[in-house]
C-alpha cells in the first residue's frame, strides 16, 4: 500500500508551549472580507465600525480590486455614539439604501468591530430584524470581526460559524469540505475525491446562497483550513463530525487529508492509489524542485495566518528545512494536533506575542528564512534577514498536489533571490 | 453612519504616526486593539522604510475590558520608554480607545517617565488624518519649543514634510536648494528627520517656510504667536508659485531675491512646437488642497490646459478651494466621497485627470489618461529616482509626469492621418505605455465602465494565438486554464504548449496542463 506517515517518536504536541502577553502584531478578522468577498458572489460585507476598520481595508488589499467591490465600512460617528436607538435606525438607513442599489445582493453580513462591540451595537438584533424587513430576497447574518475578539484568519472562521445555524437540515450522508478556497483548488479537491467514488460532496461556504450546503447527523465534514475550529463547533452542534487529518498542504499533507477521507467512505487502497499515484508523483516532482534552496535552511515563524503549524510541518518533513520557532496567534490542538504529531519536538512552540521579545530572539536566532507580517518584512531584511511575508499565504492557491511546487517555490524565492543580489550590493 | 468604500484619508492617529515616523527620537504609544498595527505596513511597504515605525500599540482584547485595559496602557508606556529610550514620547487613543476612555496622557503624566510626554487629543469620530498630522506636530511643538535669541546670520525652519508624504522627501531638497541660492540657512527641517531635541530649537529661526500647511499651519500659527516668526504663505510648486516663493522668501529674510534658473527646462519645453498639442486639454483637478491650488495654475498658465473641474477632500481649506474655483470660473468639489468625485469626473468628461490613487483608477475605468498629483500614496508615489515637485527641478518632473500618460504630439498627428492603421487607431491608445491603454471613451461622452482588472485580462489573451494552430486544447484543459488568474494565464498557456511540443503531445487535456506546471516549477 502507500507508504505510511513516519509519526516521529517525540512530537511537537507535547511540547511546552510559550505564551508571551504584549503587543501583537497582527491583523484583525475584518482582513478576512478581502477573500471572502470574492468567494461569495452574491454577499456584502458589511463592516460596522470606524474610519480606521475603512482604512484597514482599504491598505490589506491594496487598490487591486478597486472596482466596486462587494464590501464596505458603515463609519460610526459622533451621533451615533451618543444614542443608541440612532445607531439602528442609522444602520437600517444605510442598509436600505446599499440594497437598493445592489439587487445582486442576495446575502448581507452585518460585521461587527471594536467600535461596535464597546458600544454594544448589538448586531445579532440588527441583522434578524433586516432579515424580516428584507424576506425573501435578501438574508442578514452577523459576525465580529474585531481586533478585540478576532486576528487575521479568525474573521473567515466567525463567518463561516454564523452561516452555519441557517444552513438547511439535512439527513443525507454528505461529505461537507469546509474553508474558502480558490476556485481551481477547491475542484482539483471535489475531482479527487469523486474519481475515489467519494460523494455526494458539499462545499461551505458555496459560491451563491441558494447552494449552499445542508447540515445533519449523517453530515461528515473536512477543514480545509486550520483558522476554522468555531465553525467545526457549530458544525458538530448541528450533529456532523469533522474527520480529523493533517492539513492538505504538500504532497504528504494531501496524501493524508485525502486518506482521512477515503478511510471514512471505505474506499479500497488500489482505488487510492490509482487516483493519486499521478499527481502525487507531480507533487514530489515540483516540490523536489524547491526543496533544493530549501533544503538545510532555518525558519522562524511570526504569528499570523494561523497556517504556521501545517505549513512548517509541511517544510520540515518534505523540504528539508530545520523550524526554530513556529508560533501561531492561537493553537487549537483539536484541529492542528495531526500536523503537530508529524513535527519532531524541537523548535519552540508559542502562542500569542509580545512582538519586541520575540523580534529580539529572531535577531538573536538569524532565521536564514522568517516568515512574518508585512509590518515586519522590510524592517527585517534592512537588518539582512530574508522574509516570506504570510499575507501571500492565505491569496496565494496553495493547497493540493498540484500547488504544493508552488507553495515551496514561495518560501524558496526570497532565498533564491538573496542569492543572485548578494554579490552586486557587496560589490557597491 | 456614513457607508464608505475607499478613503482618502485615514483616521486621525495614522496622521500622528505620520509625524511619529517622520522624525527620529520620538515614541508614539497608541492606545489600541491589535487590528490596528495594520498601520505599519503603510510605512514599510508603501515608503519601504526599513525600520518599523517607533509606535507601541496596547493591542488590548476583549476581555482585558473589564479589567485593566489602563495597567495594559501604563506597562506598554514603560516598555516602551525602557526598551527605545526615546527624547520625548507622545501617547494617545485610536478610536476604539477613545470609547474606553481610559486617558492615555492623564496615565502617562503620573508615570514619572524621565522625558517629555506628550498627550494627544484626536477626536477618531469627528476629524481624519491630516487634523491628526496637524495636531500632532502642533503640540510637539508647542511643547517642546520656546522663544530663544535668533541665529546670528539668516536663518529659516522648513516645517510640514513628514513620512508617507506625497513627494516630502525630494521637496525638501529643493526648498533647500531656493534658500541656499539666497543666502538662508536651515535651521530646522521638522518633522522630517527632526529629534525632540531639534524642536526645542526652532525658537532660533527668523522665519518659518511652511512648505505642506495641512500638515503645519497650526504650528506656524503658535510659532508666529509665541517666537515672532512669520510663516511663508506661498507653496513653490511650479514656476511662477516658486518665482513668488522666491520674493516672499527675500522679503521675508531681508535679501535680495536670488535664484539659479538653470536648472529649469519646463518653460522652453512648454513653448516648443512639439507641446502645441497640449493647448486647451481639458483637466480635471482633485486631490489635497494644496496640490490642487499649485496644480490648477500650472494647467492653466504654465500648460496651457483649460481647467474644467476642480476640488479637494480635506474639508479644513474648503474656502480656499471654492475661491480658487471661483477663479476659475467653475464650482468646487469639496467631497471625500469618491463615487461623488467619479460622477462630477464623468460629466466634466476631461480628456485628463490630474488627481490621487483614486481618481487614476476612476480614470482606468473611464478611459481617461490621469497624473497624480498628491497624496493619499500608493507604493508607486515613492520612485528611486529623485523626482521633486516643488523648486525648479520640480516644475520639471512636473510637465514630464503630466504629458507622459497623454498621446505624445506627433503620434496624436499620426493617428488623423492614419486613422484605421491597426497600430494608430483610436483604441491603441498611446503606444510608448505597454501596459495600460486607455478604454476609448464613447462618442457621446458616455463611458464603457472597466475595471482595472479585465483589462490586462484582455491583453493576456490576445496575443496567445501562436502555436495554439498546432495544438488542440481539450475542452476541460481549457476551462482548467480560465481557472488560473489572468495575470499568468498566458505564461501557463504557453508553458504547457511548449511542455507538449517536446513530449510530442497534441491535444492537450488537464493531466498535461499539470504535468507541464510541475516541469516547470521552482
Ligand atoms: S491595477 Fe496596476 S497600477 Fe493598479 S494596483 Fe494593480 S498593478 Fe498597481
Ligand atoms: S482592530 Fe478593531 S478598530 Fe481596528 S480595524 Fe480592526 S475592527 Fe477596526
Amino acid at each position: 500500500m502507500n507508504n505510511p506517515i513516519a509519526i516521529p517518536a517525540q512530537s511537537c504536541r507535547d511540547a511546552p508551549v510559550l505564551k508571551q502577553r504584549g503587543q501583537r502584531e497582527v491583523f484583525c478578522g475584518l482582513t478576512g472580507i478581502i477573500w471572502l468577498h470574492r468567494k461569495m458572489q452574491d454577499a456584502f460585507f458589511l463592516v460596522v465600525g470606524s474610519r480606521t476598520c475603512a482604512h484597514l481595508l482599504q491598505s490589506a488589499a491594496g487598490v487591486m480590486i478597486f472596482a466596486e467591490p462587494r464590501f464596505g465600512t458603515a463609519i460610526l460617528e459622533e451621533g451615533d455614539l451618543a444614542g443608541m436607538a440612532d445607531a439602528h435606525d442609522e444602520l437600517d438607513r444605510e442598509v436600505a439604501r446599499l440594497l437598493a442599489r445592489r439587487p445582486d445582493i442576495k446575502q448581507l453580513f452585518l460585521v461587527g468591530s471594536c467600535p461596535s462591540e464597546v458600544i454594544k451595537l448589538d448586531l445579532a438584533r440588527a441583522a434578524e430584524r433586516l432579515t424580516i424587513e428584507h424576506a425573501p430576497h435578501v438574508r442578514v447574518l452577523n459576525y465580529s470581526g474585531s481586533g478585540i475578539e478576532t486576528t487575521f484568519t479568525q474573521g473567515e472562521d466567525a463567518c463561516l460559524a454564523s452561516m452555519v445555524p441557517v444552513l438547511p437540515a439535512t439527513d443525507a450522508r454528505e461529505l461537507m469540505l469546509v474553508g474558502a478556497l480558490p476556485d481551481v483548488v477547491e475542484d482539483q479537491a471535489v475531482k479527487l475525491l469523486t474519481d475515489m467514488g467519494v460523494g455526494p460532496i458539499r462545499v461551505l461556504p458555496a459560491p451563491r446562497s441558494a447552494a449552499m450546503p445542508g447540515v445533519g447527523d449523517n453530515t461528515v465534514y473536512a477543514l480545509l483550513q486550520p483558522f476554522l475550529s468555531d465553525t467545526a463547533a457549530a458544525l458538530d452542534r448541528r450533529g456532523a463530525r469533522m474527520i480529523p487529518a493533517p492539513f492538505p498542504f504538500g504532497e504528504e499533507g494531501t496524501t493524508a487529508w485525502l486518506r482521512a477521507i477515503a478511510d471514512e467512505f471505505g474506499v479500497d487502497a488500489e482505488t487510492f492509489e490509482r487516483v493519486t499515484a499521478a499527481p502525487r508523483a507531480r507533487a514530489r516532482k515540483a516540490v523536489a524542485a524547491a526543496a533544493e534552496t530549501l533544503s538545510g535552511k532555518s525558519i522562524f515563524f511570526f504569528p499570523d495566518s494561523q497556517l504556521e503549524i501545517p505549513l512548517a510541518r509541511f517544510l520540515t518533513r518534505e523540504c528539508g528545512m530545520e523550524a526554530i520557532e513556529i508560533s501561531a496567534p492561537y493553537i487549537h490542538k483539536g484541529i492542528v494536533g495531526p500536523d503537530m504529531d508529524l513535527i519532531p519536538a524541537g523548535p519552540t512552540i508559542s502562542e500569542g506575542q509580545d512582538v519586541d521579545l520575540q523580534l529580539d530572539r529572531a535577531r538573536a536566532a538569524r532565521p536564514d528564512l522568517t516568515v512574518c507580517g508585512l509590518g515586519l518584512a522590510n524592517p527585517l531584511e534592512a537588518e539582512g534577514l530574508s522574509t516570506k511575508w504570510a499575507i501571500e499565504l492565505v491569496f496565494t492557491p496553495v493547497h493540493f498536489y498540484e500547488q504544493a511546487g508552488d507553495l515551496a517555490a514561495l518560501f524558496a524565492r526570497p532565498l533564491r533571490r538573496k542569492a543572485i543580489l548578494r554579490p552586486q550590493v557587496a560589490a557597491e | 453612519m456614513k457607508l464608505t468604500v475607499w478613503t482618502y484619508e485615514g483616521p486621525p492617529h495614522v496622521g500622528a504616526m505620520r509625524v511619529a515616523t517622520a522624525m527620529k527620537g520620538l515614541h508614539y504609544v497608541l492606545h489600541a486593539p491589535q487590528g490596528d498595527t495594520y498601520a505599519d505596513l503603510l510605512f514599510t511597504m508603501i515608503e519601504r522604510r526599513n525600520h518599523r515605525p517607533p509606535v507601541s500599540y496596547t493591542t488590548f482584547e476583549g476581555r482585558d475590558l473589564g479589567a485593566d485595559t489602563a495597567g495594559i496602557f501604563k506597562k506598554t508606556c514603560m516598555d516602551a520608554y525602557e526598551r527605545f529610550k526615546p527624547q520625548a514620547m507622545i501617547v494617545g487613543a485610536s478610536c476604539t480607545a477613545e470609547l474606553i476612555q481610559d486617558d492615555p496622557g492623564g496615565l502617562a503624566e503620573t508615570m514619572g517617565i524621565p522625558v517629555p510626554v506628550i498627550a494627544l487629543e484626536l477626536p477618531s469620530y469627528q476629524r481624519k488624518e491630516n487634523f491628526g498630522t496637524d495636531e500632532t506636530f502642533y503640540q510637539i511643538v508647542k511643547g517642546l519649543a520656546r522663544p530663544m535669541d535668533r541665529t546670528p546670520e539668516v536663518t529659516c525652519n522648513i516645517l510640514g514634510p513628514l513620512a508617507l508624504g506625497f513627494r516630502h522627501r525630494d521637496d525638501i531638497e529643493e526648498v533647500k536648494a531656493l534658500l541656499w541660492e539666497m543666502g538662508i540657512g536651515v535651521n530646522v527641517v521638522a518633522p522630517f528627520g527632526a529629534t525632540p531635541m531639534d524642536i526645542t530649537t526652532l525658537g532660533q529661526a527668523h522665519f518659518n517656510v511652511a512648505m505642506y500647511p495641512e500638515h503645519c499651519e497650526t504650528a506656524c500659527r503658535h510659532l508666529e504667536r509665541v517666537c515672532g516668526q512669520p510663516f511663508t504663505r506661498t507653496v513653490p510648486i511650479g514656476v511662477g508659485a516658486t518665482h513668488d516663493f522666491v520674493a516672499e522668501v527675500a522679503k521675508l529674510a531681508g535679501v535680495e531675491p536670488r535664484t539659479d534658473l538653470s536648472r529649469l527646462r519646463q518653460p522652453w519645453w512648454s513653448a516648443s512646437v512639439d507641446s502645441t498639442y497640449l493647448t486647451g486639454k481639458r483637466v480635471f483637478v482633485f486631490g489635497d488642497a494644496t496640490h490642487v491650488k499649485a496644480a490648477a495654475r500650472i494647467a492653466r498658465d504654465e500648460m496651457g490646459f483649460e481647467v474644467v473641474g476642480l476640488g479637494c477632500y480635506n474639508r479644513e481649506f474648503a474656502r480656499d478651494i471654492r475661491d480658487l474655483a471661483k477663479e476659475f470660473g467653475l464650482t468646487a468639489l469639496i467631497t471625500d466621497d469618491y463615487l461623488e468625485v467619479e460622477e462630477a469626473i464623468a460629466a466634466a468628461v476631461p480628456e485628463m485627470i490630474l488627481g490621487t490613487q483614486m481618481e487614476r483608477h476612476i480614470g482606468k475605468r473611464l478611459g481617461i489618461p490621469c497624473a497624480v498629483i498628491s497624496a493619499p500614496v500608493h507604493v508607486q508615489d515613492f520612485p528611486a529616482r529623485y523626482s521633486p515637485q516643488m523648486g525648479w527641478e520640480g516644475a520639471n518632473v512636473i510637465f514630464d509626469t503630466w504629458i507622459h500618460p497623454l498621446v505624445m504630439g506627433l503620434e496624436e498627428h499620426l493617428l488623423h492621418m492614419f486613422r484605421d492603421d491597426f497600430e494608430f487607431h483610436d483604441e491603441a491608445g498611446p503606444s510608448h505605455h505597454g501596459g495600460h491603454a486607455p478604454v476609448a471613451m464613447a462618442e457621446a461622452g458616455g463611458f464603457t465602465p472597466q475595471t482595472p482588472e479585465s483589462l490586462p485580462a484582455k491583453m493576456n489573451d490576445a496575443p496567445e494565438a501562436t502555436g495554439s494552430d498546432v495544438m488542440v486544447w481539450l475542452a476541460d484543459a481549457e476551462k482548467e486554464l480560465k481557472k488560473i488568474p489572468f495575470f499568468v494565464r498566458g505564461k501557463a498557456r504557453r508553458n504547457t504548449e511548449t511542455f507538449a511540443a517536446s513530449q510530442g503531445i497534441s491535444q492537450i487535456s488537464v493531466e498535461t496542463l499539470y504535468e507541464a506546471k510541475a516541469h516547470y516549477a521552482r
